[in-house]
């Protein structure tokens, strides 16, 4: 914890009506690390991405991105009832704040979704070529009467090198939905890319690939890394990829935070196995 | 190279296309009257080309299911009339309201100014895309408290913003503005029917250009899936704002244009029934297509006024049957037609491709017509 993370959770909690999803989780990453987030099916991994990327406002607790607070919650109307969590009285005297998605991706955090979500009427090139709408600097007005034409073509040019880099060129005129799955998945991350991030979200990028596949992934993850200078926080169920790719291992069980550390660590740690890893045989 | 070759193959051929449309419309134009029934037909199917476009720019392509059109056109019809009636004429027709509050005219204006005929017609374009500003003012207006609304709620709350519209229209107390619930009339047209097809060529020509840029594929990103697109940056609120605005702006100028083709104008005509007739162009041609929107908008405009005219009055197709083809039986088959057009075409004629001179060059060329699904969305 030397160098300043580059994202930070303090004691976040998301709770819904009387069910809490992630309870009073504290983690960070810092620059140039894959950490991974793991742990069995419903322990709320998701549901701390989409508190991170503004899909819910948390009910407690504060997101940090490059140590500015970009999310503040503490538990309000019917919550302050309800509340199961912790430290609410914390961020009681907090001004609350409570971006909408597109607010966190600008300041330079994207993600890909566990059940895809490619635009589906578009071609893949397409795909890629919207997600970079959010750069670009024309107006509308600029935009329909073509004054912008060094700026579209600098858009065009990035997104071929995105699709280049994934190998997926040369379906680029192909219907994104009409890719096989694993494709999908990369392509979801081709678009994450458009946005020129600093941090990645990744949210089950290797599910229902092969072993093979799931290695081939883990090598370009951290390709990507190096390249764009990426932080990347990944939640993945394939054991194999989290322990060979990953820096650190966040473990999480009913939204409670059981273990942390390097994969020696996880892999070792007898609360994991109990919890995650004696089940993970069958995934 | 051989992308390039075939580019400007499609310019020319489109170039092509384009002037031989001018030169039929001028022959038209020069050798029928202009009561003509195929005049009134290409005026008419021109404006509600454009009304259908600029619905499937919000309905098909931002996903937004509104219902407010017939407000948005009445809105730039008044506008238009009301800026380009000549002062002259003004007493007579606000004859119950003292000759109206307004004492000028837009077209007028520019016809004392720079010539009969040029200033005229540039008056009038002033008047209508006036009318059009209108009409994206109260988008913008009633665009953020309404857009947030989900699909049904959306659809009653676009509608019933027209019809609030429309009433408060005929209301006495604004009479010396709108006539109150008489007639407006007397205002210039463009007197061709190659006015109307050039000027909303153009704009439909803005609209294509527009969902093929990056924010129309912004727009298409919303409706294919508003979480990605929020995840991916895109401003959700602004850009369906921005639909809506620039839908309705287009709205207003084909209100405007309706309104001249009439003649004279009354709130009374712009009701939810005038909507439903466009979104029915939209849903026939295709939602997502803008080729098929205009297609439509022909074949039904048409067919409704010109082609099966003779199913209610008695000699349909040199078939003389006046005990079968009287009031109503138009209505009839006309909605067999639609019932049949639904059934065989879910997506409606076009689906969500489009006609384009690409796709013509490969018709006429030989080659397999077949490349891969979704076909080209470009024109
Ligand atoms: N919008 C919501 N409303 C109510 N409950 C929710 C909501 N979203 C998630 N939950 C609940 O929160 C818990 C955690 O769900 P989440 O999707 O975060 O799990 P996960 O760790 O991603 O699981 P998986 O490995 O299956 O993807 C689950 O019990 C889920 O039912
Ligand atoms: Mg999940």
């Amino acid at each position: 914890m030397s160098e300043n993370p580059i994202l930070r959770l303090e004691n976040v909690t998301m709770q819904f009506g009387g069910v809490v999803a992630v309870n009073n989780l504290s983690l960070h990453v810092n620059p140039g690390e894959i950490v991974a987030l793991i742990g069995p099916n419903g322990a709320g991994k998701t549901t701390a991405f989409n508190c991170i990327t503004g899909v819910y406002q948390p009910t407690n607790g504060i997101v940090e991105f490059e140590g500015k607070p970009i999310v503040v919650a503490h538990p309000e109307g019917k919550m302050k009832k309800l509340y199961a969590g912790e430290n609410a009285e914390l961020y009681m005297s907090r001004h609350p704040i409570d971006p909408t998605p597109d607010k966190i991706t600008k300041l330079g955090i994207a993600r890909t979704f566990q059940n895809i979500r490619l635009w589906k009427s578009m071609t893949v090139f397409d795909n890629v070529l919207t997600a970079k709408h959010m750069l670009a600097k024309q107006n509308v007005f600029s935009a329909t009467l073509r004054l912008a034409r060094a700026e579209d073509k600098q858009m065009a040019e990035e997104t071929e090198a995105l699709l280049a880099e994934q190998d997926l060129l040369k379906y680029r005129d192909d219907l994104a939905t009409s890719l096989p799955y694993g494709l999908q998945r990369r392509l979801e991350i081709a678009r994450a890319l458009a946005t020129k991030p600093k941090l990645l979200l990744l949210d089950e990028p290797a599910a229902g690939m092969n072993p093979q596949e799931t290695q081939e992934l883990g090598e370009f993850v951290a390709q990507i890394k190096e390249k764009y200078g990426l932080s990347i926080l990944l939640i993945e169920h394939h054991m194999d990829f989290v322990m060979n790719f990953s820096d650190r291992i966040y473990a999480i069980d009913f939204g409670k935070l059981i273990c942390s550390g390097t994969p020696d660590v996880i892999a070792n740690d007898q609360r994991v196995i109990d919890a995650y890893l004696g089940v993970s045989e069958d995934e | 190279m051989i992308r390039n070759n075939e580019k400007r193959k499609e310019t020319i051929l489109g170039i092509f296309l384009l002037l031989l449309l001018l030169a039929v419309m001028t022959f038209i134009d020069a050798k029928l009257p202009s009561y003509h029934i195929a005049i009134k037909v290409i005026k008419k199917a021109s404006v509600y080309a454009l009304v259908a476009v600029s619905m499937n720019l919000l309905n098909g392509f931002t996903g937004l299911f509104s219902l407010g059109q017939a407000g948005f056109m009445l809105l730039g019809a008044y506008t238009y009339a009301v800026l380009s009636i000549p002062v002259g004429k003004r007493a007579g027709v606000y004859q119950y309201f003292d000759g109206g509050w307004i004492q000028f005219s837009i077209p007028e204006f520019f016809s004392e100014h720079l010539g009969e005929t040029f200033g005229l017609n540039m008056g009038i374009i002033i008047a209508l895309l006036l009318g059009g500003l209108v009409a994206a003012f109260f988008a913008y207006l009633i665009g953020l408290p309404v857009l947030r609304l989900k699909s049904d709620y959306l659809a009653i709350a676009t509608l019933g913003f027209a019809e609030i519209l429309r009433a408060f229209f005929q209301w006495k107390k604004l009479g010396p503005l709108t006539n109150g619930s008489n007639l407006l009339k007397s205002y210039p047209d463009f007197g061709s029917a190659t006015g109307y097809i050039v000027l909303i060529g153009i704009f439909i020509a803005l609209i294509v250009l527009l969902v093929n840029s990056t924010y129309g594929r912004a727009f298409k990103a919303i409706r294919d899936d508003e979480i990605a697109a929020e995840a991916m940056g895109i401003n959700l609120a602004k850009h369906k704002r921005m639909a809506f605005i620039i839908s309705s702006f287009f709205a207003g100028i084909g209100g405007g244009m309706l309104a001249m083709y009439m003649g004279t104008l009354q709130a009374l005509s712009f009701k939810s029934t005038m909507t439903y007739e466009i979104l029915l162009v939209v849903v026939m041609g295709g939602i997502g297509s803008i080729t098929g929107s205009v297609i439509t908008s022909f074949l039904y405009i048409a067919s409704m006024e010109w082609l099966l005219r003779g199913l209610d009055s008695g000699t349909f197709l040199g078939i003389n049957a006046p005990g079968l083809f009287k009031n109503g039986f138009r209505m009839a088959v006309v909605s067999l037609i639609i019932m049949v057009v639904v059934l065989f075409f879910s997506k409606g004629i076009m689906g969500d491709r489009e006609f384009s001179v690409k796709g013509l060059i490969r018709l006429f060329g030989g080659k397999k017509a077949k490349e891969n699904a979704g076909g080209d969305g470009n024109v």
